[in-house]
């Protein structure tokens, strides 16, 4: 796998179909390289939590299930922690026009949390929006830092 | 695994003893149609035993909080029973926990709808 100056390792390179299946093999390997990088079993079930659902915001909301796009999914392994970068073909959009999930009669809509929940497992979170189309988000989780 | 259901019933309260994953999919699709299938039966008092859940996403979630209204809307009540550590921590993360009552004892959930 290549390697960065700053010693970050490709651990995988994805061009997923944009279906389900997909969110549950990018799941997968993320979770697999968090295992790799010696995170605990619960945080490998954070992280895999927060890679399912930037994965179905891409399948589902980005890509909108098109055959003819595909979601992008880098993850490396680095010296901090766990770096993962997805990728989809949509029209992008704001986090901040997301409605908060926590505010009034959000409360109790059926959907909206998983942007919520990401940031929640992850330490850092951050979307770009793509030219001519696409998002792309960017998450790290940080190891534990030694005797911590 | 995906999400599995069975019920049973205690005295007037329909007990959902849930397993496996309540993912986007059939998990949820799973999940859904249940609730709906009690609702649909009169179940006015449904308790949700969610001690074999290994995962739940955001879907999920949403799952649960639509079965609270359906059954609520119909003039019941849903409540959830041994919840583990990471659904628990779900529900603070959500705020949901503001919203469910919750239980770690059956006796005592049942007794509560009454």
């Amino acid at each position: 796998m290549p390697e960065t100056e700053s010693g970050d390792s490709l651990h995988a390179d994805l061009w997923l179909d944009s279906t389900l299946a997909s969110v549950d093999r990018g799941e997968a390997v993320a979770v697999e390289a968090a295992g790799k990088l010696g995170f605990d079993a619960d945080t490998q079930q954070d992280i895999g939590i927060a890679v399912r659902e930037s994965l179905v915001n891409a399948v589902a909301h980005g890509n909108r299930y098109s055959a003819k796009k595909k979601v992008h999914l880098r993850v490396w392994t680095a010296p901090r922690g766990l770096i993962l970068e997805i990728e989809d073909q949509g029209k992008g959009f704001d986090p901040d026009d997301v409605p908060d999930p926590l505010e009034g009669d959000n409360l109790m809509r059926h959907s909206g949390r998983g942007l919520l929940m990401i940031r929640a497992y992850m330490d850092e979170l951050n979307h770009t929006k793509l030219q001519p189309e696409g998002t792309r988000v960017r998450m790290v989780k940080y190891l534990p830092k030694a005797g911590s | 695994m995906s999400a599995k259901l069975t019920t049973r019933q205690v005295g007037d309260v329909t007990v959902l003893d849930a397993s496996g994953r309540i993912t986007l999919g059939e998990g949820s699709t799973t999940f859904r149609e249940k609730i709906k299938e009690l609702a649909a039966a009169g179940s006015k008092k449904v308790l949700i035993n969610m001690g074999d859940i290994s995962y739940i996403d955001s879907s999920g979630i949403g799952e649960l909080v639509s079965g609270y209204t359906t059954i609520t809307n119909s003039g019941g009540a849903l409540k959830l029973l041994n919840l583990g550590k990471r659904v628990q921590d779900l529900l603070q993360i959500t705020k949901l926990y503001t919203v469910f009552e919750t239980f770690d004892d059956e006796a005592a959930a049942i007794r509560s709808f009454s």
